[in-house]
């Protein structure tokens, strides 16, 4: 489903990602590691689009389609979605219609007619229930004074009116509490599909405690420097990340 | 300029306008050496020379009054709010509405007709506050407006009295008013534990009219009122507005203003508040939206004289094209002054290369144990907050639309009357949109 080859990323001169190639087939839920200034969420923010970033090599291809061609909402409407590690505010915009909005864009692209609100509840209500919400949260406004869990159960809820194929949750985890991690790692394992592909980025094992990887890829330096089962992030909850760094700085000189 | 009422006015009025014409021929219009007017214009108001505006009873010729049907778009839905509309200036009785549902001791009147009546409810008020809070040598045009001011309202909420539906001035001007001068004085007061909500609302049926509005406002909000008063300058945009709004808030008054400036080719607002006593609050919002070549001045000035005072200012401004935007606050805390909560915000979203602004805010403070803040920028919208929204699949523009109307609900959304929030709303998305 999900083709990387060779990506290059640089962000003003410095490059960050540097040559990261990866498949990700359709039902799989890959883990993405790595420590701090890997580039493991610039990764994640090329994907979707992120304009910060500038792609100097490389190729991404979702369902064949080429990912770099395409604007921001260009990759959404061909079902990319991004859990953001920081969601925006956005005052005055009510949860409801910035939904609605999105949601009907999505359709717009894919040749379908847009719902009206009326309609746009009804599917809501069985939406809400991903992320163990009631109907009160849509009528405030985007992120709008949301607690670090409600931002990120937002995304969730996000994720799920959109229905992508490719699903990237980058640091979904961070700032979270014990319980607002579990009713977000449950409305994850809740959208996992057979046709649907999910890429998870994270610092920590924890959150794969509960969204349990088929692959874990740990990136350091730009490059992924290991692959594995779901017992590479056991392994790295044991040692960290020191050896793998090591083995990014040899594997630089080599290259 | 001869006004038909000035033989027949009350002393205080005439005392007045002596008083603005003695002040205003010695200082003038302000120039570009006035700091106080540095980046205004006021050089095509000045190099004009106005005409009288169509006075009550004068043949209008080709503009006839508005009817009431061409006044509902600026009515809020609401013709039941005590409305007082304002032709040009003057004042139509006919086009005015609810006058007579106010509850007892409330007056919603014209003042050229308080003024100029004995006997009228008004008039130990007017003989206790008209020019005392807005005085000759508070601005250059507050003395040409005391010298020549025309009509206005005046509104008296009696003590104790909880106005149930709002008080809604429309000043309104017609193709009538090409070439001349309205100079318009307002005056709110209300007593003591009242509750009362003002809108001023200066409006156009001529968009391409070349008018100049001169504004006073006084309010004085006496101990334990509330007042909420909300100013819309929507003139057309080859107009000229200067208005001051001064505002006197008494011991546990609270005060919350809101004022939107859309219109004009130049619009100028002087707001400044007196806190002259103990445990007032004083709520200041104000939104500005710019295109073209407009300029759009906003200088605000709050005093805060006594101790355990809080005041809190915030005014946003979205500016296009090559049009410019000017901000001045000053927030002056005295020695007594204590305890003072002090915060002032001014933020400016710049959607094109050419706009510009220049922000400037002034604190003075004299008191020690006082929690004083100030902000200012000046910026585009967040490359992230777009990219969020673009990333959910909103097209770029409908995310940059999307992101500006955010950015002005912050302060719409503290308008406490709703139907004015949904106006207010529905004008900023006009103005996205494109639309007039």
């Amino acid at each position: 489903m999900l083709e990387i080859r060779d990506l290059r990323a640089t962000a003003g001169d410095k490059e960050i990602l540097k040559g990261i190639s990866l498949t990700v087939n359709a039902g799989e839920v890959h883990a993405i590691m790595g420590p701090n200034g890997s580039g493991k969420s610039t990764l994640a923010q090329v994907l979707a689009g992120h304009p910060a970033y500038e792609v100097t090599g490389g190729s991404v291809t979702l369902d064949g389609r080429d990912l770099l061609d395409m604007e921001p909402e260009e990759r959404a409407q061909a079902g990319v979605f991004l859990a953001f590690q920081y969601p925006v505010e956005i005052p005055g915009v009510s949860n409801a219609y910035f939904l609605r909005a999105a949601y009907n864009e999505v359709r717009k692209a894919r040749g379908q007619e847009e719902l009206d609100p009326m309609d746009f509840m009804d599917l809501l209500e069985e939406k809400l229930k991903v992320v163990e919400w009631g109907p009160d949260i849509m009528s405030r406004a985007v992120n709008s004074g949301f607690s670090g869990g409600e931002k990120k159960r937002n995304e969730i809820l996000q994720m799920a009116v959109l229905e992508p194929q490719l699903a990237i949750l980058d640091e979904t985890d961070s700032g979270l509490d014990i319980d607002a991690l579990r009713i977000v790692a449950a409305g994850v394992n809740k959208l996992r599909r057979a046709d649907r592909a999910t890429i998870v980025v994270t610092h920590y094992q924890r959150l794969l405690n509960y969204i349990v990887p088929d692959f874990v890829h740990v990136l350091a330096g730009g490059r992924i420097v290991k692959s594995g089962g779901k017992e590479l992030a056991l392994q790295l909850e044991a040692k960290g990340y020191e050896g793998i760094e090591e083995a990014a700085g040899a594997a630089g000189a080599v290259a | 300029m001869t006004n038909v009422l000035v033989t027949q006015e009350k002393p205080v009025a005439e005392m007045l306008r002596r008083a603005g014409q003695a002040r205003f021929d010695a200082v003038g219009y302000p120039g570009p050496k006035d700091e106080d007017w540095r980046f205004t214009p006021v050089q095509p108001i000045a190099q004009t020379e106005w005409c009288a505006a169509p006075a009550p009873g004068d043949d209008r010729g080709a503009t006839p009054q508005p009817t009431a049907e061409e006044l509902a778009a600026f009515e809020f839905g609401h013709p039941d709010w005590h409305t007082l509309v304002f032709v040009d200036g003057a004042f139509s009785e006919t086009l005015s509405s609810a006058l007579d549902a106010l509850p007892e001791g409330v007056v919603v009147a014209s003042l050229a007709d308080a003024l100029g009546r004995d006997g009228h409810p008004a008039g130990a008020a007017l003989e206790a506050h008209l020019g005392r809070h807005a005085t000759v040598e508070t601005t250059p045009f507050a003395a040409l407006n005391a010298a020549r001011f025309g009509d206005g309202a005046v509104v008296l909420v009696p003590a104790g009295v909880e106005l149930e539906r709002a008080v809604h001035l429309v000043c309104v001007t017609t193709a009538a008013a090409a070439g001349a001068a309205v100079h318009t004085r307002n005056l709110l007061v209300v007593g003591r534990a009242a509750r009362a909500s003002v809108v001023e609302s200066y409006v156009t049926l001529a968009p391409e009219a070349r008018s100049f509005t001169n504004v006073v406002t006084e309010v004085v909000v006496e101990a334990g009122a509330w007042l909420e008063h909300t100013r819309l300058q929507r003139e057309g945009e080859a107009a000229y507005h200067v208005g001051l709004t001064y505002a006197d808030q008494a011991r546990d008054s609270h005060y919350r203003h809101f004022s939107l400036q859309m219109g004009a080719a130049m619009g100028r607002h002087d707001h400044q508040v007196r806190l002259n006593d103990e445990n007032i609050e004083s709520l200041m919002y104000g939104l500005y939206l710019t295109r073209g070549e407009q300029v759009v001045d906003n200088h605000t000035a709050i005093f805060h004289d006594q101790p355990n005072c809080r005041s809190w200012e915030v005014y946003k401004g979205i500016l296009e094209g090559r049009s410019r935007a000017v901000f001045n606050g000053k927030v002056f805390v005295q020695p007594a002054a204590q305890k003072t909560d002090a915060k002032q915000t001014n933020r400016n979203l710049l959607l094109s290369d050419g706009a510009r602004v220049d922000t400037k805010p002034q604190l003075e403070i004299f008191a020690d144990d006082v929690k004083c803040t100030h902000g200012a920028t000046v910026g585009r919208l967040d490359q992230t907050a777009l990219f969020y929204a673009r990333s959910r699949g909103v097209p770029a523009a409908e995310a940059q639309r999307l992101l500006t109307y955010a950015f002005a609900a912050e302060v719409v959304e503290e308008v406490a009357l709703e139907p004015v929030r949904a106006q207010l709303n529905r004008l900023v998305l006009g103005r996205l949109y494109g639309e007039a």
